[in-house]
């Protein structure tokens, strides 16, 4: 990759996300506020937030799924701009995994998850279904590959979706609310491949309620509301000593559960 | 190591992906206007010229069919003939297909297996064979192998039946009409007057004040009045007649004619759509749950209840986009007449065509003429169908 | 309780049973029974009157060579019958390997097909006038059941592309693109196929450069085609628009760029939602193909007309247009049948 900027390998402890007053509007409603936020290699950030709070929209800016229209986003040294290489670098370098699973259904389990690697990484059928087959384990079902996704459980297939995402090798991991659209007894067995990613190095992004997930290996908890970020902070100081008022009510709303 | 932090990098023009949109959409615009600059100049360098003043020139042919017209009138009125019959025979073939339709839907769906096996058995053999195969057939294998008119085919009326058409009696307007039409238009207004009354009440006490017999008890009883009360009949009925003419030729007078193309055209059209509208009824009919009919069953509804107030309105959202969408079909397929002979507004273009020898002028006058008239009926499509959309969630 | 050893009354089940429920049960029913019954016989034996006494059948079996090739060379009937036996054996091969995984097969038989169309057109076609082992039969003299499938078959593969990427222009972003496709699908749609035939025929020639001339049939076919790719365009368009979201953002995410996009995971999808329309499509085509008769093209329904207008045959008309019902009838309904094969066997409406 050519553009200027690009920086050499990132050592740990480097930043690969750095946000700077990012404003986005949708039509005259002005949904993010002058974002700032930056993100080490290899930590994990948690955002959680009132819905309609825009934080969403915003890991959604982070990989172009949505445009920004002010302020800066660099992702490992790429400046995220209108530059068509620039977002297809980008988009190749961030796994995303959506609230709705979004698995191809005509597409075999296997198939799912090759499918990329083959055909923008260019890597041969076998190369990609070995990677495939590691990737199955990893998440633990390895024994779904010639299934199609529709046979498939909640959580078994939120599981894929995190394999598809990771075939690409990606270097950052983003999740947009993965757990809430699963029924409460499969919650679990995606939260702890999660936690196994975040604990294996990945940089990961989740937009989430899940707070004991956060409390275990959430780097920094970011409280989203109203086009912004409110106050963040490490797990323990977030749940015990919350700053803000809007951040205390919130807690109080979502952990009476 | 190198930040590129707050500096805004310059993206190439060639890669900026809001450039290329643009470009993307002045390359395309470009190529269709160089396509028609081009087709233009072939059309040119033939030597054809672009100009309507042929309308007002004489036609030099005449039309059977239709309203008065004479080879000395111009193209123009030629033209306004051929509409004329086109709008004839969709709006007649539309009331008559969507009678037959409904009739053949329900019986599709009806409970009697004799009924339904032989509308199910009319409905595929139509939908499998092709409409111009089927008006080849009412045409020349029906309608011409008809009696001649001198031997035709006598139904009550009288109305005669033969390889010219039908001949039937019609309803025509005498010196009393005069004095009779503001009658029918006081049953209008009084219909129209209780409508509204009826509307009202329902809002605001949740039943029509005054029960439906009334409306359409103004509509019928004040122009029956006004029958008796004009001096003379306001309408009188032709009846036809055969008359023996010198040489003997057999003469029809009176009554109205509808010629054998027309006939032919006309029964094509009424069948092969009857058993399209009808697929649409039943799919219509049957998209309302049937748990719909039970739970009202259960209410106390009686049967005319049920289908008044719960089927019927539901049903009608489904049918009615595919409905028109099939009104529209009949138009188009309208048509087909040329192969039959009938002068609906495509065939009498051809034959402006072929005098006139004003291709392209012509051509435009016929797609501006169905075009238009496809609009008409989908902006009314989408107005019945704004003013029935179920509101969800 | 025990079970009852008294049996349910003798009217309410076996036949009897069945014709008291459906055909006679409520009173207005019965009515309606005998009503239909009447009318039943009397269709059928005024019809059977006619096919076995009145009619003339030997306009149909003295002609029948005449109603499937038209004025096709009898001699070189036999190219014909070629083509016919290319396409009968692709097509069994593809039925007998369409279970088979294996790439190498499929890939063979995809290009088997595209093959087949150059060449049968070559066959059909023939080369020079001298040439003594295929003398050229101008596309003018096909006619006849040979020319009904070569507009319909050329008809139907030229139209879906064309109509493709209507669909996906219409559902740009791009406003330019979006209208442009709009004008065309909608034009199209409002106007009679008689009017995209007319002006294929009479109008393209005046506007292409006056070196050129069309082969009437080439003009028949542009206009079937572009009067078929509009109604294509839409219906892909609603498949199309069931493709939910999601799947667009997923295939971004994950890399793939936009032309990937949509021939990887949009268009599998809408293509799969839309098989039955897209097949009634192809059978209504198939049953336009009559219209080119107005145009002066002898298909099928044409060569049946020319027939009747012959002296030995003349004023036959019920035998034939009924003959030809029929062929088209069975055509039909066997394409209609696999289509519904085809959305089984798809799963289309399951997941």
């Amino acid at each position: 990759m050519m553009s200027e900027g690009i920086m050499e390998q990132s050592e740990t402890g480097e930043q690969i996300i750095q946000c700077r007053d990012v404003h986005k509007w949708f039509g005259t409603f002005h949904v993010l506020r002058g974002v700032d936020l930056t993100v080490r290699k290899g930590e994990v950030i948690v955002i959680c937030g009132p819905s309609g709070s825009g934080k969403s929209t915003f890991i959604r800016c982070i990989n172009r799924l949505e445009e920004h229209q002010k302020g800066t986003i660099v992702v490992d040294g790429i400046e995220l701009t209108n530059d068509l290489r620039n977002i297809h670098a980008i988009q190749r370098e961030i796994g995303m995994v959506f609230q709705q699973f979004n698995l191809f259904p005509h597409l075999k389990v296997i198939d799912n998850i090759t499918l990329a690697p083959i055909w923008v990484r260019r890597w041969s059928k076998d190369r990609a279904v070995k990677i495939a087959e590691q990737l199955l384990n990893r998440v633990g079902i390895p024994e779904q590959a010639q299934k199609y996704p529709g046979q498939l459980s909640g959580g078994q297939q939120q599981r894929l979706a995190i394999a598809r995402a990771l075939a690409m090798q990606p270097k950052i991991m983003l999740f947009d609310e993965p757990t809430s659209a699963l029924d409460p007894e499969m919650i679990k067995e995606v939260l702890d491949v999660m936690v196994e990613l975040a604990e294996s190095g990945m940089t990961m992004i989740v937009v989430t309620h899940e707070m004991g997930f956060a409390k275990q290996v959430a780097n920094r908890i970011y409280f989203f509301d109203d086009g912004n970020i409110v106050e963040y902070n490490t797990p323990e100081e977030f749940f015990l000593k919350p700053r803000e008022e809007r951040t205390k009510k919130f807690l109080s709303q979502i952990l009476t559960h | 190591m190198k930040r590129t932090g707050s500096q805004t990098s310059r993206v190439p023009f060639w890669r900026d992906i809001r450039v290329l949109r643009w470009v993307a959409q002045f390359v395309f615009l470009m190529a269709v206007i160089a396509l028609i600059l081009w087709a233009i100049s072939n059309y040119r360098q033939r030597g054809m010229i672009f100009s309507y003043s042929f309308l007002d020139k004489e036609a030099s042919f005449d039309l059977a069919e239709g309203i008065e017209f004479e080879p000395t009138d111009s193209y123009a009125r030629a033209f306004l003939v051929g509409v004329l019959n086109t709008i004839r025979v969709a709006v007649v073939g539309i009331i008559f297909a969507t009678l037959l339709g409904l009739f053949t839907g329900i019986s599709r769906l009806s409970g009697n297996w004799l009924l339904s096996k032989i509308a199910t058995v009319y409905i595929e053999i139509i939908r499998n064979t092709p409409l111009l195969v089927q008006l080849f057939f009412l045409y020349f294998a029906v309608i011409l192998k008809l009696p001649k008119l001198s031997t035709a085919v006598i139904l009550p009326g009288p109305a005669y039946l033969s390889n010219r058409g039908i001949v039937a009696p019609w309803p025509r307007l005498a010196e009393a009409f005069r004095l009779w039409w503001p009658f029918l238009l006081l049953a209008l207004g009084a219909a129209i007057v209780l409508i509204v009354i009826r509307r009202r009440s329902q809002a605001r006490l949740g039943r029509p004040g005054i029960r439906a017999v009334w409306v359409f008890a103004a509509f019928v009883l004040i122009p029956l009045a006004g029958w008796f009360i004009v001096p003379g009949r306001p309408l009188w009925l032709d009846i036809p007649e055969l008359i023996q003419k010198s040489g003997g030729v057999i003469k029809v007078e009176g009554g109205i004619t509808l010629s054998s193309e027309f006939t032919a055209l006309l029964l094509g059209l009424v069948i092969y759509t009857g058993a399209y509208i009808a697929e649409v009824v039943r799919a219509g009919l049957q998209s309302v749950a049937k748990g719909q009919t039970e739970a009202a069953r259960a209410q106390g509804f009686t049967n005319g209840q049920i289908i008044r107030l719960i089927v019927l309105p539901q049903a009608l959202r489904v049918i009615i986009p595919p409905l028109i969408s099939q009104y529209l079909n009949l138009t188009k397929n309208s048509s087909l007449a040329i192969a039959i002979g009938f002068l609906d507004l495509y065939a009498v273009s051809q034959t402006m065509l072929n005098q006139s020898g004003r291709v392209v002028e012509v051509f435009f006058m016929i797609m501006g003429s169905y075009l238009a008239i496809s609009l008409t009926i989908s902006l009314i499509m989408n107005i019945v169908n704004k003013r029935m959309q179920i509101v969800e969630r | 309780m025990e079970p009852s050893d008294i049996p349910p009354p003798r009217v309410e089940v076996g036949v009897l049973g069945w014709l008291k429920k459906n055909l006679f049960s409520p009173w207005y029913n019965a009515l309606l029974t005998i009503a239909s019954l009447a009318f039943v016989v009397f269709v059928v034996r005024v019809v059977l009157r006619w096919a076995l006494f009145s009619a003339r059948w030997e306009v149909v079996t003295i002609n029948i060579k005449v109603f499937m090739i038209g004025r096709y060379p009898a001699s070189e009937a036999w190219r014909v019958i070629a083509s016919l036996g290319i396409v009968l054996v692709l097509a069994a091969l593809t039925w007998f390997f369409r279970k088979a995984k294996g790439r190498p097969i499929r890939r063979w038989l995809v290009l088997a097909w595209i093959a087949s169309f150059p060449v049968i057109g070559i066959l059909l076609r023939g080369f020079g006038e001298d040439n003594p082992f295929m003398p050229r039969v101008s596309a003018e003299v096909w006619s006849g059941l040979l020319l009904t499938l070569v507009l319909a078959i050329v008809g139907i593969v030229a139209s879906f592309p064309i109509g493709v990427l209507m669909a996906l222009g219409r559902r740009s972003r791009l406003p330019v693109i979006r209208v442009l496709c709009t004008i065309y699908i909608e034009t199209i749609r409002g106007v009679p196929l008689i009017s995209v035939l007319f002006m294929s025929q009479l109008m393209l020639p005046l506007f292409l450069p006056p070196q050129i001339r069309l082969a009437t049939v080439m003009r028949a076919l542009v206009g079937i085609t572009l009067f078929s790719s509009a109604y294509t365009a839409e219906n892909v368009r609603g498949g199309l628009a069931a493709v939910p979201r999601g799947q667009y953002e997923a295939a971004q995410a994950v890399g793939l760029n936009k032309a990937l996009m949509m021939i990887l995971i949009v268009l599998p999808q809408a293509l799969r939602n839309v098989i039955p329309a897209i097949v009634g499509q192809f059978t209504a085509l198939f049953k336009d193909t009559t219209l080119v008769v107005i145009v002066g093209l002898l298909e099928l329904l044409g060569i049946g007309k020319a027939v009747t207008g012959q002296k030995q045959f003349i004023g036959l008309h019920q035998e034939v247009y009924f003959f030809v019902a029929v062929l088209f009838f069975i055509c039909c309904y066997l394409m209609s049948y696999g289509s519904r094969r085809l959305e089984k066997k798809l799963g289309v409406g399951e997941r």
